[in-house]
């Protein structure tokens, strides 16, 4: 088929799509919570997707979005560091990188726990489609993998809904380095877990990090039952893989 | 949690706590006093002075933009900055550190707000406690003339206004304020407050205080290197 005619064909089947209303699922936070808020009352979803950079998280995203749009859905898109009460001192700490993992981490989570009550807890009470690029997961993980402890990190974050979903991108940090490179020609100070002083060549250390963010991801999928997703294959059977898992969750099967 | 003496810290850290008004910070400056004078290695700390959070923190404060949640987390960035770059080298260091406000502001405040005591309580099990906590407990009544004849402009978060207590900022500041002095009341044993009455002249309280000081803490261990 023409890309064309495909495309057209596409156009119909969407235009005589009845709306789907999604089955209602209850909600539960990891731990206490946020202190008044009802989890019975969060009638939306949380859909999160996880990877490193270079997995192709906000390609996945921008497609979601577009697809359940077209669906009739409302969509909302938080992400780390976007919150409006700290993400500008969150940047500059970064870019010092004079705070400690353990400042860093508290910072993290009230940049989170700003989102969180801000944008998620108000659009999963109205009913939204949550789209999260990258969640409490990723916060723990490069928590964890700098030592810090697990149970810690646990209470920390124990004011987080429990996602309806969670897909996790993967792709071998040799794949990630190429990808980088062609996204952006450089590797990330932070992604290459140069401060915690793993190799002093950047290359090293990228590819260190990214296998050890790796084995930390799969030892807690155990605990969250993350979906990994294999991301090494092209844009489009990843978005058909993650649509038709998503529909499923609409439909409560 | 272990105090700082229990961990083998060379250095001690003293901490104040007590509602506004009710007269540590004039009690720890007074302290502070003493010990320089004997020239000892001596840092004093207060609550909430990271410079790196501050901005965060006053912005949040000034708009209103914090819930309970994130009052009691962006406290607790500031305080873990200062803990891990500053109280912690300098009690490795020898220091005796004096902290105008500890960790039980934050148990006391953010539990009146609403978050759970387990949590913050969880957020905060990095500390170390103090080696001596002075309570500086004054008559309700006392603190609150103290601070609304001193400062009629009373603070959106320091009042209380986000726990919608009361429309008036006085009235909201009293209610807030007698909730946090129940907290305080509360931990007061569990964690060896040393109580001191803040109804009393400064100077008898000074005098209580460096006594304490003096018969707990080994002061010519902390002489300044010449």
């Amino acid at each position: 088929m023409s890309l064309n005619k495909r495309m057209s064909s596409g156009l119909k089947t969407l235009a005589s799509r009845r709306v789907l209303v999604p089955k209602r699922s209850p909600k539960r936070f990891y731990g206490h919570g946020i202190p008044g808020v009802d989890p019975e009352r969060l009638s939306g979803r949380l859909v999160v997707i996880e990877g490193a950079d270079g997995s192709g998280r906000s390609t996945q995203i921008a497609r979601m979005v577009q697809w359940l749009e077209g669906c009739g859905h409302a969509t909302v898109q938080v992400g780390l560091k976007r919150s409006t009460l700290v993400s500008e001192e969150l940047e500059q700490a970064k870019q010092g990188n004079i705070l400690s993992h353990l400042t860093m981490s508290l910072f993290y989570a009230t940049d989170f726990a700003d989102q969180l009550e801000n944008i998620i807890l108000p659009a999963l009470k109205a009913g939204f489609i949550v789209l999260a690029d990258r969640y409490i997961y990723t916060l723990m993980v490069r928590d964890l993998v700098r030592g810090l402890d697990e149970a810690w990190l646990k209470n920390l974050y124990g004011i987080s809904v429990v996602p309806d979903a969670v897909f996790y991108l993967n792709v071998s940090p040799e794949l990630l380095v190429q990808r980088n490179f062609q996204k952006i020609q450089a590797l990330d100070y932070w992604e290459s877990g140069m401060d915690i002083g793993l190799s002093r060549d950047m290359f090293d250390s990228f590819l260190k990090y990214q296998a050890l963010v790796e084995t930390e991801f799969r030892r807690l999928q155990a605990t969250y039952g993350f979906t990994i997703v294999n991301g090494e294959r092209s844009v489009e059977e990843i978005s058909s893989e993650l649509q038709e898992r998503v529909e499923k969750l609409l439909e409560g099967k | 949690m272990k105090t700082f003496a229990e961990q083998n810290f060379p250095g001690r850290l003293i901490a104040v706590e007590g509602l506004d008004g009710s007269g540590k910070s004039t009690q720890i400056y007074l302290l502070k006093r003493w010990l320089e004078l004997q020239e000892l290695k001596v840092f004093f700390s207060e609550w909430n002075s990271s410079d790196l959070v501050k901005s965060a923190t006053s912005k949040g404060k000034k708009r209103e933009l914090l819930t309970p949640t994130t009052f009691s987390l962006i406290h607790a960035t500031d305080f873990g900055d200062r803990y891990e770059r500053q109280l912690v080298p300098l009690l490795r260091a020898g220091y005796i550190v004096l902290c105008d406000r500890y960790i039980f502001t934050a148990f006391a405040r953010d539990t009146v707000r609403g978050c759970p005591p387990k949590w913050v309580r969880g957020i905060y099990n990095f500390a170390g406690l103090p080696d001596l906590t002075f309570f500086f407990k004054a008559d309700l009544e006392v603190s609150l003339q103290r601070i609304l004849e001193g400062r009629p402009e009373l603070k959106y978060f320091e009042a209380g206004m986000d726990l919608r207590l009361a429309s008036d900022p006085y009235e909201s500041f009293r209610i807030f304020q007698g909730r946090i002095l129940e907290q305080y009341l509360a931990m007061s044993t569990e964690f060896n407050f040393l109580v001191i009455d803040a109804n009393h002249s400064v100077e008898a309280q000074q005098s209580i205080v460096r006594q304490l000081v003096a018969k707990r803490i080994t002061l010519s261990k902390f002489v300044l290197p010449k």
